[in-house]
């Protein structure tokens, strides 16, 4: 019965409004986190400090080391006089690039068939890989009179991002990371809370039905994840010039999906958890894997067979898939029939487990 | 539960609002209900009497189906237990042993939140709780937040809202555990109001005065029930005789008595024991008085009527349980 549901929910909301904590972490909590991310997270490496051995001391490899300066990855410390040395100030931390050049520098050049020279990474650091590919790509210094041309095999272009921000690859997504931390943890509680302050025993004494206590308690937090969206899309926007090249409407139908899926979550962790302290833990137990498994950070089809599967069962996967795809691609919702139809069917599953788990009883 | 005692419940659950066999609930090892049998008659008060942890809060949460009994049936208003749970919510009202409406609601908002979950349609929402606020006394709080509320006046508003949508049976769990007397006095007076309109009502207590006031009372000790019927009854039924000793030292008499293999029992009341002893005993005060004199103790002894102390003293087996034989 309607009357009952809404009751529920202006209960809620009335809560809420006065529970001031909560209230600010709705705002607070995604402001937090988009400039968080949007700031920190940066795949683009930038000014590492490295140190060079030149046994040479040609000018052309004097040339190569300002070459490679000029790339900007790397910005130069002190040269040491030995690869010891140089290995010892990576070890300490001092430095993260070592380049060394060997001296038979000059004849490597010449013959082509060897490596002229070597960069060493620390590889302690989750940055190897765009270090390696940015400094190898730097063409060997041309030498008077050799005008053979370096063309490189490929011309990689980067489509939708054409700048490769990582701002752009990360806010869309970011949307998502939210959604599924807040979200999951106010329904998680939302019941325990109940539980735990001893109105639930009055509660399942009246005649409300499991369905209406789990959709009244959800309905008021749909709103409230819109309203994060509509905050972290024009943060996104203004802040991190990210474009949204979809329609907006779809923005908001996708997002409401996931935001029902997400809730759905927490109402199931709701059931299973006796107190508010063991919903806030089993929420993060699925926040972990949300965020590493659902393509946010690691590219989806790169991760192996297992956490494929384990990320097909995280609505964060889907709404990834389906935001970028908004966002970025402008592509429509109706593209994206399938990632929406899992949410869907999350959802459905959830909330029906949720229910079911629900007894009005004390035993 | 075999089919006979089934109908036997059945055929009770006519003449009275609650009608109970057998009933028995198991936590773990803990036998918290042991086969209790009860038949609770219609717009009366009927009280449980008993200890903390004695069972009443379990055999209440039976009744209105919030726990599942382990064995034995219940039936309510007609009802069998708790299959029926969810069709009688609207007929039963029940306040639980703790404040449970919500603290950061306000008065208005609580029984406005209760009236709605009770499908209560608005202009019947609007006077049900116009007139609850002026039963209990409540129109000047309308505003304030349940959690500031005083004792007595959470205990207002708690009965309040059990009693919004007009509910024909009222399972209060000691809910003068945490008022002063003044708002007992008070609250056992809207009891009676409710009963004159033909309500029936089960409230668990551990005060004498107010299991004295019930119309029908159970004593329950560990899980059992172990005597049943009107306070006057009880005491006139009490298998004990009780005299009354009125001592200056009454440790020594007290411990001169309790030598005696014909006590039951010696509670202490301010200056006077109470002595419970074997009903074969012919002239109990006399014997009292004898035993006082050998151990050169002075004091009066009277033949009293026994008070609802003695029989829940008596009905709990003398306080034997514990080691203390002077309990109660």
């Amino acid at each position: 019965m309607l009357l009952r549901l809404l009751a529920i929910t202006s209960k809620e909301v009335r809560q809420l409004s006065r529970d001031r904590l909560t209230f600010g972490m709705i705002i607070g909590i995604p402001l937090m986190q988009i400039l968080l991310f949007g700031y920190a997270i940066n795949f683009d490496v930038r000014d590492l400090r490295a140190a060079v051995v030149d046994d040479a001391k040609t000018s052309h490899s004097r040339a190569l080391v300002a070459d490679l300066e000029a790339t900007g990855v790397i910005e130069l410390a002190a040269p040491s006089p030995n690869v010891p040395d140089l290995t010892r100030r990576m070890a300490s931390g001092e430095v993260s690039v070592g380049i060394v050049i060997p001296a038979d520098f000059e004849r490597r050049r010449m013959g082509g068939d060897r490596a002229i020279a070597q960069v060493l990474i620390d590889g302690s650091e989750p940055m190897v890989d765009s270090v390696a590919r940015a400094l190898a790509s730097v063409p060997l210094p041309a030498r008077a009179g050799d005008y053979r041309s370096h063309t490189p095999a490929f011309e990689v272009r980067t489509e939708y991002n054409p700048e490769r921000r990582t701002a752009v690859q990360v806010v869309p997504a970011l949307i998502g990371v939210i959604l599924n931390m807040t979200m999951v943890i106010f329904t998680a509680a939302a019941i325990v809370r109940e539980r735990e302050r001893g109105n639930l025993e009055l509660l399942i004494a009246t005649p409300i039905r499991s369905w209406e206590l789990m959709a009244g308690k959800l309905l008021p937090y749909v709103l409230i994840g819109l309203i994060q969206t509509t905050l972290i899309l024009t943060v996104g926007a203004r802040i991190f010039d990210v474009p949204i090249n979809g329609s907006l409407l779809d923005l908001y139908l996708a997002a409401a999906l996931f935001i029902a899926a997400t809730l759905t979550l927490g109402l199931v962790i709701s059931t299973f958890a006796r107190t508010q302290f063991q919903a806030f833990q089993m929420s993060f137990l699925t926040l972990l894997p949300s965020i590493l498994l659902s393509g946010f950070v690691f590219p989806f089809d790169g991760m192996p067979r297992l956490a494929q599967l384990i990320a097909q069962l995280l609505p964060l996967t889907h709404f990834v898939e389906i935001i970028r795809g908004i966002v970025l691609r402008g592509a429509p919702l109706a593209a994206m029939q399938v990632p929406a139809l899992k949410l869907v069917v999350f959802f459905i599953v959830a909330l029906a487990i949720a229910t079911l788990r629900f007894r009005k009883r004390l035993d | 539960m075999s089919a006979q005692a089934q109908a036997t419940a059945l055929q009770y659950a006519g003449d009275y609002a609650i009608s109970a066999r057998g009933l028995t609930r198991v936590f773990g090892k803990v036998r918290a209900v042991d086969g209790i049998d009860l038949d609770i008659p219609r717009a009366g008060i009927y009280g449980f009497l008993g200890p903390n942890g004695s069972g009443k809060s379990t055999t209440i949460r039976m009744l209105c189906g919030l726990l599942r009994p382990t064995s034995g049936t219940v039936n309510v208003l007609g009802h069998e237990m708790p299959r029926d749970a969810e069709q009688l919510r609207t007929r039963l009202g029940y306040m639980t042993q703790k404040f449970s409406l919500w603290d950061d609601l306000t008065v208005h908002e609580n029984l406005q939140f209760m009236g709605q979950v009770f499908g209560l349609p608005a202009p019947r929402r609007k006077s049900r709780i116009d007139a609850a606020a002026a039963e209990f006394n409540l129109e000047q709080l309308f505003g304030q937040r349940a959690g500031t509320l005083s004792g007595g006046q959470r205990q207002r508003l708690a009965l309040a809202a059990a009693t919004l949508h007009e509910p024909e049976l009222l399972l209060l769990d000691e809910p003068t555990s945490a008022v002063d007397p003044q708002s007992r006095r008070d609250f056992w007076e809207s009891l009676f109001a409710l009963v004159t309109r033909g309500v029936t009502i089960l409230v668990s207590t551990h005060y004498m005065d107010e299991a004295e006031r019930c119309h029908q009372l159970a004593i329950l000790a560990n899980g059992k029930l172990v005597a049943q019927g009107a306070p006057p009854r009880l005491m006139t039924d009490i298998a004990a005789k009780v005299v009354e000793v009125e001592a200056i030292d009454t440790p020594a008499a007290r411990h001169a008595l309790l030598a005696d293999p014909a006590v039951l029992s010696v509670a202490q009341l301010g200056t006077r024991l109470h002595v419970l002893l074997d009903p074969a005993q012919q002239d109990p005060a006399e014997r009292i008085a004898a035993r006082l004199r050998e151990a050169g103790v002075d004091g009066e002894s009277t033949l009293v009527r026994a008070s609802l102390e003695d029989v829940f003293v008596a009905a709990t087996g003398f306080g034997r349980g514990n080691g203390d034989r002077a309990g109660g």
